[in-house]
């Protein structure tokens, strides 16, 4: 699946060699060293660019998200294929897993979530800073799955705020990375605004 | 006290409870024989025989449990394989049944014990006989209400503190939940062990929370330590984070609904499961899945095992800094799953098996890839092997770290390969082998030591020795055939016959309707899972749900030895030992 093309006038424009902002149809290019003739001159020489300080900040979040694996079941597994070598999540620069809540932004609940866990859940939700965003992966965590029973949790919106929910049971790798992606896209538009 | 429900309440589908005379099979005789010699041999008036159907099978007076077990353990039967519950609410003369199992290794035999048990009564415990009883009469406990009088510490073990009630009595609703706040959740202090008790040394004493969120626990376990300096002199283990409540859901389904719980016990070796759930049901309903499903499901469960020591060698070694190996062995697993998904879809989790044979039949290719995978796996293995078996600072870690005696680890009810790496050739597709394992060249590996680096080499090696039947069962090749059994009670008629005939279409309706229906009875079956001895117990009581199911899951009391192995250790050395015994969360907490 090709990553999401962004669409919106917020957002950074894909940069393009050698033209000077103002010059092009567009406004705010990049161009890094290396890339103009004009490389050595002075700031119109186009290594800058011109953006909104939120819209820097909100696509330099998506594109490092560090995850929290909060996985306790069967959707853990997939989640570690999805981090191991085969499918790789480095590529979408979400592959600095830690198991510290306080040093992740984004939490995967991956597994099935029992009351007992719930105190547990809701603490470590807690315990991680702004900004953070939750993504509740499988259908265990979206609503219970086919756990309509006395001890599960139907869904983990009942203690903690979730951004983005990942249908499936487990989720594939790839559709893992796919609620990674929206994610990032939502982010990237600002759209979560929190902290 | 708060209840909390979200949704409205399932109401309790499944029959009336009922008494109806146990169906008796053919091979009744026989167990009723060997039965027979089993009580001369024990001489007890409290010890009465019952048909059983599977294996020799007794019912016990409460009274004599104790010494009843005492003397079947002095004549062989050291593995406590199971303990349980069974609620019949409306039958007179104690409402629960508490079921022992136990099995001998030397005569590789079973036998079933039962006592019955009214609610205001007790039975006395029977901890002090086998040690791995502990946690399974805190089980019992905890499901039924059923106390156990002399038990060091009879509390919930599953559920949560603020849980109210008894969730697999009959009479308990499936949906009901209660609520557990921050300030519910109990303090665990461990018991020091007397050994460090008056050791005195210049460090002050500490206790130590691991989990039940923590990189080395890989799910759900809570650990918690007492520390002295950096030696861990008492340790207790807390469990039920993932206690999905696979049991109580079995109740409210039909014998086809539970399969994709199976698949959610192990979820690493999830075939395996699939595997031993529907022949349990295939014993009850006395029908054999046909020789090619039998060949698949004996072809991929060696691959699953494989991917099942996989995970748990390449996350072990995670926790002990060697990064590389766990990358490198994803690759061939998830060829492994890759081979699943061309089976029958799903990678993961995949409800393959049916009761009667596989869901769908294996694609044309699936021996050609098989042979690929076993081609390229050995190359893997043996790298590993390379990286880790010369490794100075591996051995250091590994050898004699959390080791367990073969005394023990019989007593608390071990099986497959920590029980092997203590020395016990005890593997159930040797002792008693199903989808035809006899006919098969392969051995069992054994190691001694029970430590770390024991368990290490028998997983190694068996995933040698799978490749060695997987090589035989590719020579083989498949048997034509059918994959399913053609019987319209228990497999669904093929889709284009549905659509054109009659008759198909109501065998078709009334399976969907009305479920598969097996004979009054109880059957337990057992297969080697990954980790293990894993087994069924099925009662029916005629109608399309079943009456109970019980899963005896490896891991269960693998786990329950923990604090006992890691005492006397230090923090890292429990860490290395945690991943070696491959604890899976959904498998242990049911
Ligand atoms: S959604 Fe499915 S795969 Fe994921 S934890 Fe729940 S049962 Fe397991």
């Amino acid at each position: 699946m090709p990553a999401q093309k962004i669409e919106h006038p917020d957002s950074i424009i894909p940069r393009k060699a050698g033209v000077a902002p103002g010059e092009g149809p567009e406004k705010g290019l990049i161009t890094l060293p290396g890339e103009t003739s004009r490389e050595a001159e002075d700031l119109a020489g186009g290594t800058y660019l011109t953006t909104k300080l939120d819209t820097m900040v909100n696509w330099a979040r998506g594109n490092s998200l560090w995850p929290l694996p909060f996985g306790t079941a069967c959707c853990a597994i997939e989640f570690m294929s999805m981090v191991s070598s085969h499918y790789d999540v480095a590529r979408f620069g979400a592959e600095v897993v830690r198991f510290s809540p306080r040093q992740a932004d984004l939490m995967i609940v991956a597994g099935t979530i029992v009351d007992k866990m719930g105190p547990v859940l809701k603490k470590i939700y807690d315990q991680m800073p702004e900004p953070k965003y939750v993504l509740a992966m499988g259908a265990c965590a979206t609503s219970g799955g086919f756990y309509r029973v006395y001890h599960v949790m139907q869904g983990i919106d009942e203690v903690i705020p979730v951004d983005i929910w990942v249908p499936g049971c487990p989720p594939t790798p790839d559709g893992l990375m796919y609620g990674i992606l929206k994610l990032k896209d939502k982010i990237e538009r600002g759209e979560i605004k929190r902290g | 006290m708060s209840t909390l429900t979200k949704f409205s309440a399932i109401p309790y589908t499944g029959p009336a409870p009922t008494n109806r005379e146990p169906y008796v099979p053919a091979n009744v005789a026989q167990t009723d024989a060997r039965g027979e010699e089993i009580a001369a041999k024990i001489s007890n008036n409290a010890l009465q025989q019952e048909r059983g159907q599977d294996m020799p099978s007794f019912s016990v007076d409460r009274n004599a449990i104790v010494d009843v077990l005492t003397s079947l353990r002095n004549s062989g039967f050291t593995i406590p394989l199971d303990l349980f519950g069974v609620d019949y609410p409306r039958r007179s003369g104690g409402r629960f049944d508490v079921v022992y199992q136990l099995y001998s290794p030397q005569a590789n035999e079973r036998v079933r014990l039962k006592v019955r048990v009214a609610e205001d009564e007790s039975i006395p415990s029977s901890v002090g006989v086998f040690k791995g009883y502990d946690w399974y009469e805190r089980e019992t406990f905890d499901m039924f209400g059923v106390k156990f009088e002399g038990h060091p510490n009879l509390r919930r073990i599953l559920c949560h503190e603020m849980f109210q009630g008894h969730a697999l009595r009959k009479d308990y609703d499936p949906a009901q939940r209660w609520l557990l706040t921050e300030q519910g959740v109990a303090k665990l202090l461990p018991k020091i062990d007397p050994k460090f008790e008056n050791v005195d040394t210049d460090f002050e004493r500490v206790t130590l929370n691991l989990g039940p969120s923590h990189p080395a626990t890989h799910g759900t376990l809570r650990i918690v330590v007492t520390l002295d300096g950096e030696t861990i002199i008492g340790a207790d283990t807390e469990i039920g984070y993932l206690h999905r409540c696979f049991e109580k859901m079995a109740e409210t389904h039909t014998y086809q609904q539970v399969i994709p719980f199976t698949d959610r016990l192990n979820y690493c070796s999830a075939i395996i499961n699939n595997v031993g759930y529907c022949m349990t049901i295939e014993k009850m309903l006395g029908i054999e899945a046909p020789a090619r499903a039998q060949h698949i499901r004996l072809m991929l469960s060696e691959f699953m095992r494989i991917s099942d020591h996989i995970i748990c060698i390449g996350t072990n070694l995670v926790d002990m800094g060697a990064l590389t190996n766990f990358w490198y062995l994803f690759q061939p697993r998830e060829e492994i799953l890759g081979l699943v998904e061309s089976c029958c879809g799903a990678r993961l989790l995949p409800t393959y098996t049916r009761v009667g044979g596989m869901a769908v039949d294996a694609p044309a290719d699936f021996l050609a890839n098989s042979q690929r995978l076993v081609n390229m796996l050995p190359k893997f293995i043996d790298d590993v092997e390379k990286l880790i078996m010369k490794n100075r600072i591996f051995l250091d870690r590994v050898i004699g770290v959390c080791p367990i005696s073969q005394e023990d680890a019989l007593s608390y009810g071990f099986t497959g390969p920590c029980l092997r790496a203590t020395g016990v050739p005890y593997d159930v597709r040797k002792a008693s082998p199903y989808l035809g394992y006899e006919t098969y060249d392969w051995d069992v590996p054994i190691a001694d030591g029970g430590d770390t680096y024991a368990r290490f080499l028998v997983r190694l090696e068996e995933m040698r020795q799978s490749l060695r039947i997987l090589q035989q069962a590719i020579d083989r090749g498949l048997p034509p055939g059918p994959v399913i059994v053609d019987n319209p009670y228990v497999a669904l008629p093929p889709k284009e016959r549905v659509y054109n005939e009659m008759e198909s279409l109501i065998y078709h309706f009334k399976l969907i309707m009305h479920g598969i229906q097996p004979p009054v009875g109880e059957a337990y079956f057992q297969v080697e899972g990954g980790n293990g001895e894993l087994g069924f117990y099925v009662v029916s009581d005629g109608t399309k749900n079943p009456y109970r199911v019980r899963v005896r899951p490896p891991c269960f009391p693998i786990f329950e030895a923990y604090p006992q192995m890691i005492t006397g250790q230090t923090i890292p050395d429990a860490i290395a030992g945690l991943g070696s015994l491959n604890i899976i969360a959904g498998e242990l907490d049911h």
